[in-house]
């Protein structure tokens, strides 16, 4: 009696302590979240609040008297007077009605500086598909120059200076109160490769080249890994050669990613001798990074069939073939699906290993196909994030923004898919 | 059966990429090399592409060593056409792309690099060597007693480091690490004064690195952001600072602020274009000319290069930071990319 009464007591005494202890144990948990959740949020609002303006751009509207005198430009199909043309000087022109004082060298120079570096260029584009608007008024929409953007969108910010001249300055105040300059929806961004002029430059030739490479890396990856994993689980003999293998694979999972850069460099490039910089090659490397993720994922897949089903098979007479592939594989199916994508949204994300095989790299043209020179995501933030030029700044921080979109729509994908398709036994 | 058509499908993408490949043929100049010369490359490139019918070359910043050993591996359109660099090429460099069958090569120099201190108009002209400005600059310094040692910076005053220099307090303001003007600043200056030291010119590559490369941390050297206008309107406010920028804003700001003198050497275009003048370099990038018929646009981005409207005096590479060659030798230049005349290796 005397001592089951000081067992309970002991217990009732240790209880507070015990209770406490949990209550510390969950509270450290509740802080390891908060953390995380905060790092998060301190991330997204850092991202989203320097980049919306990425998706900003500053325009001018002006009337351009398009006076082939001007522009020593009479006949607009001779490729010799396209080339010796100024088509620089409708610009000046239509921006000194606005500012009939500007008219020293200094002057127009500083004056010209406010439109884009290539306003001129889209000027002659339009007079070379349209010879016949020689001489014509035209009312066109320019891009205009860096420093003005910066100028017109971020004045009040003191983490960006401005490069543009007092009067200059003046100029633009000026142009904004007659709204000739405008702030608008950047949908160069969406529809350009990349440029040294931050206005000018694009990020659909990195989304292009990523879809590119993922296609291959997904072509390749996908029956690849399958077909290995069923193998390993279904057919393979348990040896030591089989053990062997499965070691390697899960190793070859946590090898760093520039390996696999190093790999493709020495093979698909020095042996094979394929062109540096292109998408195949990119989904290749890529690929064969990815291929463990998805051997792993996809074993594991085929294991959670439940072995009545296979049996059952087996006892209407169907064959280890027909067990597998009319039952096991579909039955897996959507873990194996789960598992790639994931590997494929880890592989979006890399620029280590395309370090090496030439994908980062300047690339203007939007890339047609799986053999032209194509840059990936995460390569074109990084090339901005790396450029002196301010306005490069928001357009990383935008650029993020849509690899991030691409990365959450890929996982709720996976996520999607698991809950459509995943039975439970 | 899915998965049939899924494992031939692999094998087909297998075949077809090892087999079509080497074949094919490329329409897009590759340009490698130097991340000092890629700013002014790809301006060009893409000025190149929006104003002819040729395509965007395309452009890796790879070092001028990486870019160089990538350009000499072979001909063939795998391997890059035009590498850029912000030194000459080696002798070493040259005979490894004749083993390599890379035979006619030719050299392009696009013009310079130079980095200036400067002070305002209003103070008087200094003048240092190199050896006075890592004295000056860097976080640790040999020991003034004397000895192979290391001590944190403990000078305060110019004329703490020389007695003939000023008896003012050292106060320099340049670039953020981010800025190619502070490597390049560090890589020449910083390094080559720091070298004149027998025994961390003896330290192995990496050490030596870490020792020269370091600028002092205890507010005597200040970094001013990425604005170099705004260093210039200090140093009209402040006589005493001296500032470290490009030399494009020496140009510009002529008016207010005067160079030092390095080792007695005045930055002037000239100057730097001969490498007289030490915080200098020259850039070149140099054309496969076995490619040029088989690929084009590559002669043809390289007259635009070397076109006035780029490279010259008021082209718009100035605008970028380019230190122009001396119109001779820019002539020079021009006329042997006209005619790709092939180095020879004597010159090297």
């Amino acid at each position: 009696m005397t001592n089951s009464r000081t067992q309970a007591e002991i217990v009732r005494q240790s209880l507070k302590r015990r209770y406490r202890k949990e209550r510390r144990f969950r509270l450290y948990g509740m802080t390891a979240i908060a953390v995380a959740l905060l790092s998060l949020v301190v991330l997204f609002t850092d991202i989203i609040g320097k980049g919306y303006t990425g998706f900003i751009k500053t325009t001018m509207t002006l009337e351009v008297v398009l006076d082939g005198e001007q522009m020593y430009l009479e006949d607009p199909t001779d490729k010799d007077q396209i080339s010796m043309a100024d088509f620089q000087a409708p610009i000046i022109a239509a921006l000194q009605r606005y500012f009939p004082e500007a008219q020293s060298r200094k002057d127009v120079r500083e004056l010209s500086r406010l439109s884009g570096n290539y306003a001129s260029n889209q000027i002659r584009d339009l007079l070379q598909a349209q010879p016949e608007r020689l001489g014509t008024t035209q009312t066109l929409e320019f891009l205009v120059h860096d420093t003005v953007s910066v100028y017109v969108k971020h004045a009040d910010n003191p983490a960006y200076s401005i490069r543009l001249t007092e009067q200059q300055q003046r100029w633009v105040d000026e142009l904004v109160e007659q709204g000739v300059v405008t702030t608008s929806f950047n949908d160069v961004f969406f529809s350009r490769g990349d440029s040294r002029e931050p206005s000018n430059a694009g990020i659909l030739g990195a989304i292009v080249g990523s879809l590119l490479t993922m296609l291959v890396t997904l072509v390749i990856a996908f029956p690849t890994g399958v077909a290995a994993a069923v193998y390993l689980e279904e057919f393979a003999p348990q040896n030591k050669l089989t053990d062997f293998i499965e070691v390697n694979i899960n190793n070859l999972a946590a090898v760093p990613s520039i390996i696999f850069g190093l790999l493709g460099l020495a093979v698909f490039i020095g042996v094979f001798g394929m062109p540096r910089s292109v998408p195949v090659l990119g989904g290749l490397v890529l690929a064969l990074m990815t291929l463990p993720t998805i051997i792993i994922s996809s074993r594991a897949a085929i294991k959670s069939v439940p072995p009545s089903i296979r049996e059952a098979a087996e006892g209407i007479g169907a064959s280890k073939m027909q067990v597998v592939m009319h039952h096991v594989v579909p039955l897996a199916m959507p873990g194996m699906m789960t598992g790639s994508i994931i590997g494929m949204a880890q592989a979006l994300g890399e620029t280590a290993p395309l370090l090496l095989i030439g994908m980062v790299a300047f690339i203007v043209e939007v890339p047609e196909g799986f053999f032209s020179s194509a840059t990936v995501l995460p390569v074109q933030i990084y090339q901005w994030a790396s450029s002196a030029e301010q306005g490069f700044v928001e357009l990383a921080s935008a650029g993020i923004m849509i690899l991030l979109a691409f990365m959450i729509s890929m996982n709720g994908l996976a996520i999607w898919l698991r809950k459509r398709l995943e039975r439970r036994w | 059966m899915k998965l049939k058509t899924a494992l031939t499908s692999v094998a087909l993408a297998g075949s077809l990429a090892a087999v079509s490949v080497p074949a094919m043929a490329r329409d897009t100049v590759n340009i490698v090399g130097s991340s000092t010369v890629y700013p002014f490359a790809t301006v060009v490139a893409e000025r190149f592409g929006r104003n002819t019918d040729f395509p965007t070359p395309k452009l890796e910043s790879t070092g001028s060593g990486g870019g160089l050993k990538l350009f000499c591996a072979g001909i063939g359109t795998q391997h890059p056409d035009i590498t850029n660099a912000s030194r000459r090429m080696k002798k070493s460099e040259f005979e490894m792309c004749q083993n390599n069958g890379v035979k006619d090569i030719t050299e392009v120099k696009i013009g310079a690099d130079g980095i200036v201190i400067a002070n305002s108009k209003d103070a008087d002209q200094m003048d240092l060597s190199l050896r006075q400005v890592f004295l000056a600059l860097a976080k640790e310094v040999p020991d003034p007693k004397g000895g192979d040692k290391l001590i944190a910076n403990p000078y305060q005053k110019w004329s703490d480091i020389d007695s003939s220099l000023p008896n003012k307090e050292i106060s320099v303001m340049g670039p953020p690490p981010t800025s190619g003007t502070r490597d390049a600043f560090v890589e020449i200056a910083m390094e080559g004064g720091c070298k004149t030291f027998d025994f961390i010119k003896a330290m192995d590559k990496k050490e030596m690195r870490s020792v020269c490369h370091s600028m002092r941390e205890d507010g005597l050297f200040v970094e001013a952001g990425e604005n170099d206008n705004l260093i210039v309107q200090r140093l009209a406010q402040d006589k005493d600072t001296l500032g470290i920028f490009g030399y494009s804003f020496l140009m510009e700001n002529a008016n207010q602020i005067q160079a030092t003198t390095i080792n007695g050497v005045e930055p002037t275009p000239d100057s730097i274009a001969d490498e007289d003048y030490p915080v200098a370099r020259s850039l070149f990038f140099y054309i496969k000319s076995a490619h040029v018929s088989v690929i084009p646009g590559i002669k043809e981005y390289a007259e635009a290069f070397t076109s006035e409207s780029a490279w010259g005096d008021n082209g718009y590479l100035v605008d970028v930071g380019l230190i122009p060659n001396p119109r001779n030798v820019r002539m020079d230049v021009a006329k042997k990319v006209r005619n790709l005349t092939p180095m020879t290796g004597n010159e090297l």
